[in-house]
């Protein structure tokens, strides 16, 4: 029966995919840095982008959404969290985000547990979330297992790209997993890329399935793709000194596809990021000393950042709430007016939190914009998409027009009136 | 000295409003009463005073600006005056005292400072190491006796980003939730100063930290020890308040008729002010069927729980809360991170203002604080979509009278009326915007942070010499 309700929604999201719809007289706003354009229009066919912008042709026989008076964006990427990883993250039973006492760690593949009904992908679908970067830590190391993309439609299959980051700490975290010390972390670091290159040398040979193992095959042959650029490795790093250090790495392992993540001092080592052509996911507001490896923090970062050249997205590593993340790029806009601090103009802030996460992992040409040939994920507000009052009215994922309901609206709906009718509260639905 | 700081206490009590706040002792004044007995000394009630004092101000006109005067009042186009620390006037138009700055606030608002009813900064300071965890005392699950005071740091840089970034002028320091009776609370007015006592708001009422549901259940039961389920944490509550009962008969008669002073017990001089009602409960507590047992439970022992604080389900009893007079301190939006949060919603405090509750916004965070504004405008808004309609003006009550209120302060600030502490905010713009930010805090008519000066950007001790100082943050 499950089986075939599957199969029965997977036609319909084909019907639903493969037709022309073209959304027009909404201010549009691409993506990809650009400022938005009113009155314009955006095309999808067979569940992408054809064109977006103004001066852009309905074509025949497509079904039009009028969306005059409203705004049409790129859906919202975020991460790297762990939307559909976990039920709620304060729930043990419920979450797979962690698994300290695995004996696995950058062979942990979270593309394997993703569940596309998480109430928390309903809820933040309805925040305009359409992508997110997700990830599931395994046993105590500095390897993060590999994280994936995920789309939040409503249908079984949520997983966009599997194993596409391996996760490594290096500041204070990575100290902490690798004993109690940065020294510690990068001794760590080394010594699992040498065992890596071992196996590959000599898989027969390695040891790697013996209870004292500093590696197992498994995570060995995962630092394999890391070692070969195949997997990019995402570095969790705030302080300036750690950003130099991640960087230094590629003189030794040129294969390294680098990303940094955190990068709370980044500003202070723009300019060295950008030479190295290595890009950020940065916290947008962090701004306190919230550790000895932050004391520079500060909403500019971004800006500067991005300033000098570095390719930026927007950072959000909470467990559920990831609708904040337009919040955080409003911020940036809003700083442009503060004395001394450093913000983006609003299409470069709205890429913060669309094309620029995608363009991180190396996925702009798949999501994050309205640019043709780009996976159709959209999103029609009631205003500003970066501005508190505003909310989807619509919300498209691979072209597909999602449901626009979530547990959240069902709970306020039967708390609407808070007195019981003529049944209690738990018959009305 | 000893005998008369009481009696200090109680004036400013009264003149703060608490004078509606249930029972309270009458032992002084029962003094003066015809009577044979010579009445007991009372403790001391204030044995850390306040030194707060406000800094210099100047008479300062803001015209041409739109005032959210805090009380659900707007005036576009208006003006607000204010001298000697205290407001002045607020009108359409208010005329220039000789000497007045007169600031003209052309496209930008003036509100009240807003009021974060539940803060750690101080006792949970950045950075945040293990030797600045000073906000749980989870060595029992009753630690009535620990005052959050004593843990305050008043070099925690949160406070200048609380105070440039999020025009927050008043702030209760909070103990945490591990414990039921996790200790008192503090109100600090948010300008550093080198002790905690010259924060220290001059005549706010204290604060008892309460907590219900996971929290203490999970600390001690982890521990083998009561409570280890919601009904322990309920038991260790009563037997707790039965305790306190006792100590405040005792102590009630040794001051009125003098005789043998019982034993002191500095917990229990903080649960007999709650009974008297000189000490407001602050209660953290998440689902609402928990908050419907603890306002049975406050009946039974004869005190009011001021204020739910995170409420995630106090929107299920709204009509409930109405009933009791008890106030929901709530997230925007905020859910999902633990079971007992399961059931957020973005439209809570919406549908608590619907309901008629009283109602207002907390951060629990040093990064939340920063923001609260946008909170309210995320939360105005779910309210809206939900068919809620409340005016922008209303609800700038969230951000500063209610907080007053249920933090006993409402008399002396949380709005722009005339007399009350001049606590102002000039936005660049709407506060309930995403765009706008504070361009000017004054506290107590003292320009504190000024975005257009440098020099009028506070940097903590712990900043200074350390990268990134004094940088816009």
């Amino acid at each position: 029966m499950k089986a075939i309700l599957l199969a029965a929604s997977a036609l319909i999201a084909q019907s639903a995919s493969a037709q022309t719809i073209a959304i027009t007289g909404g201010t549009v706003a691409i993506g990809d840095g650009s400022q938005p354009v009113q009155g314009g229009t955006v095309v999808i066919r067979n569940g992408r982008i054809v064109a977006a912008g103004s001066g852009v042709a309905v074509p025949a026989g497509a079904q039009t959404v009028d969306a005059t008076g409203k705004w049409v964006s790129a859906g919202i990427v975020t991460g790297i969290g762990d939307l559909g990883v976990v039920d709620s993250s304060g729930v043990d039973e419920s979450a797979d985000a962690s698994a300290r006492q695995s004996p696995y760690n950058a062979a942990i593949d979270v593309s394997t547990s993703v569940n596309p009904q998480s109430v928390m992908i309903a809820n933040e679908r309805l925040g305009g979330v359409t992508r997110a970067l997700v990830a599931a830590s395994g046993g105590q190391s500095i390897f993060g297992g590999q994280g994936a993309v995920i789309d939040l439609g409503n249908d079984p299959d949520p997983v966009t790209k599997a194993r596409a980051f391996q996760i490594v700490q290096l500041g204070e975290d990575g100290a902490r997993s690798a004993g109690g010390s940065r020294p510690a972390a990068w001794a760590s670091l080394h010594d699992a890329f040498a065992q890596a290159q071992d196996f590959r040398r000599n898989p027969a040979g390695f040891d790697g399935r013996g209870r004292d193992a500093l590696l197992t095959r498994a995570d060995a042959a995962a630092l394999l793709q890391v070692l070969d650029g195949r997997v990019p490795l995402v570095a969790r790093v705030e302080r300036a000194s750690d950003i130099r250090q991640v960087l230094a790495l590629r003189t030794r392992y040129p294969g390294l596809k680098l990303i940094l993540a955190g990068a709370s001092e980044g500003w202070m080592v723009a300019r060295e990021i950008a030479a190295a052509n290595v890009p950020v996911l940065a916290y947008a507001l962090a701004d306190l000393p919230s550790s000895f490896e932050q004391l520079a923090a500060t909403e500019s970062n971004v800006s500067r950042m991005t300033a000098a050249g570095v390719r930026v997205g927007i950072y959000f590593d909470g467990s559920g709430g990831e609708h904040v993340v337009r919040q955080f790029a409003g911020n940036l806009v809003a700083i442009t007016r503060v004395p001394g601090a450093s913000g983006l103009d609003w299409g470069k802030a709205f890429a913060a939190i669309s094309s620029g996460p995608a363009e991180v992992m190396g996925m702009g040409a798949e999501i994050g914009s309205l640019r043709p040939g780009r996976r159709a994920d959209v999103v029609v507000w009631d205003g500003d998409p970066l501005e508190l009052s505003s909310q989807p009215t619509a919300v498209y994922i691979d072209g597909v027009a999602q449901p626009m309901t979530s547990r959240q609206r069902q709970l306020r709906d039967r708390y609407l009136n808070v007195v019981e009718g003529a049944l209690p509260k738990a018959y009305d639905r | 000295m000893n005998r008369y700081l009481p009696r200090l206490t109680l004036v400013l009590a009264a003149a703060l409003g608490l004078s509606a706040c249930a029972q309270r002792s009458d032992a002084p004044q029962s003094a003066s009463a015809q009577s044979a007995k010579k009445p007991g000394v009372p403790y001391n009630r204030d044995p850390f005073p306040s030194t707060y004092r406000a800094y210099p101000g100047v008479p300062t006109l803001v015209r041409n600006v739109t005032v959210f005067d805090g009380e659900g009042g707007r005036i576009e186009n208006g003006a607000v005056l204010f001298a000697d620390g205290k407001i002045v006037a607020v009108g359409q138009s208010v005329d220039a005292p000789a000497g007045a700055t007169v600031i003209d606030g052309t496209g930008k608002w003036v509100t009240p400072g807003i009021i974060d009813i539940h803060s750690h900064l101080g006792d949970y300071p950045s950075p945040g190491v293990q030797a600045h965890s000073d906000g749980n005392e989870a060595t029992g699950p009753v630690t009535a006796d620990v005052w959050a005071e004593h843990s305050v740091w008043p070099q925690d840089p949160g406070f200048s980003r609380a105070l440039a970034n999020g025009g927050v002028t008043t702030l209760q320091i909070l103990p945490g939730s591990a414990n039921l009776m996790g200790g008192r609370s503090v109100v600090l007015k948010n300008v550093y100063a080198r002790t905690m006592q010259a924060m220290k708001f001059p005549g706010a009422p204290y604060g008892l930290k309460m907590a219900c549901g996971e929290n203490p259940k999970r600390v001690y039961g982890s521990k083998g020890r009561q409570p280890s389920t919601r009904m322990g944490n309920v038991a260790v509550d009563r037997a707790t308040w039965a305790q306190a009962a006792d100590y405040k008969r005792r102590w009630d008669k040794y001051e009125k008729d003098g005789g043998e002073p019982p034993t002191r017990n500095i917990a229990m001089d903080t649960l007999r002010g709650v009974l008297s009602g000189e000490i407001l409960v602050q209660n953290h507590c998440y689902r609402a069927d928990e908050m419907a047992i603890v306002m049975d439970m406050a009946k039974e022992f004869g005190y009011k729980v001021s204020a739910f604080h995170h409420a995630v389900e106090a929107y299920k009893i709204g009509d409930l809360l109405k009933a009791n007079g008890t106030c929901a301190a709530v997230w925007a939006d905020w859910y999902g991170f633990k079971m007992e949060s399961f059931d957020g919603i973005h439209e809570n405090l919406a549908l608590l203002h619907k309901a008629g509750a009283c109602v207002m916004i907390h951060s629990d965070d040093a990064n939340g604080i920063q923001r609260l504004n946008q909170e309210v405008a995320k939360a105005l808004a779910a309210g809206r979509r939900a068919g809620i309609q409340v005016s922008d003006e209303f609800a700038w009550t969230w951000l500063s009278l209610n907080p007053a209120r249920a933090m006993g302060i409402d008399a002396v600030t949380g709005s722009l009326k005339a007399g009350k502490m001049a606590d102002v905010v000039l936005w660049n713009g709407n506060p309930l915007s995403v765009y706008a930010r504070p361009e000017k805090v004054w506290v107590d008519g003292a320009m504190l942070y000024d975005m257009n000066d440098p020099r009028r950007r506070p940097v903590s001790d712990f900043e200074i010499g350390q990268p990134g100082m004094g940088d816009t943050k």
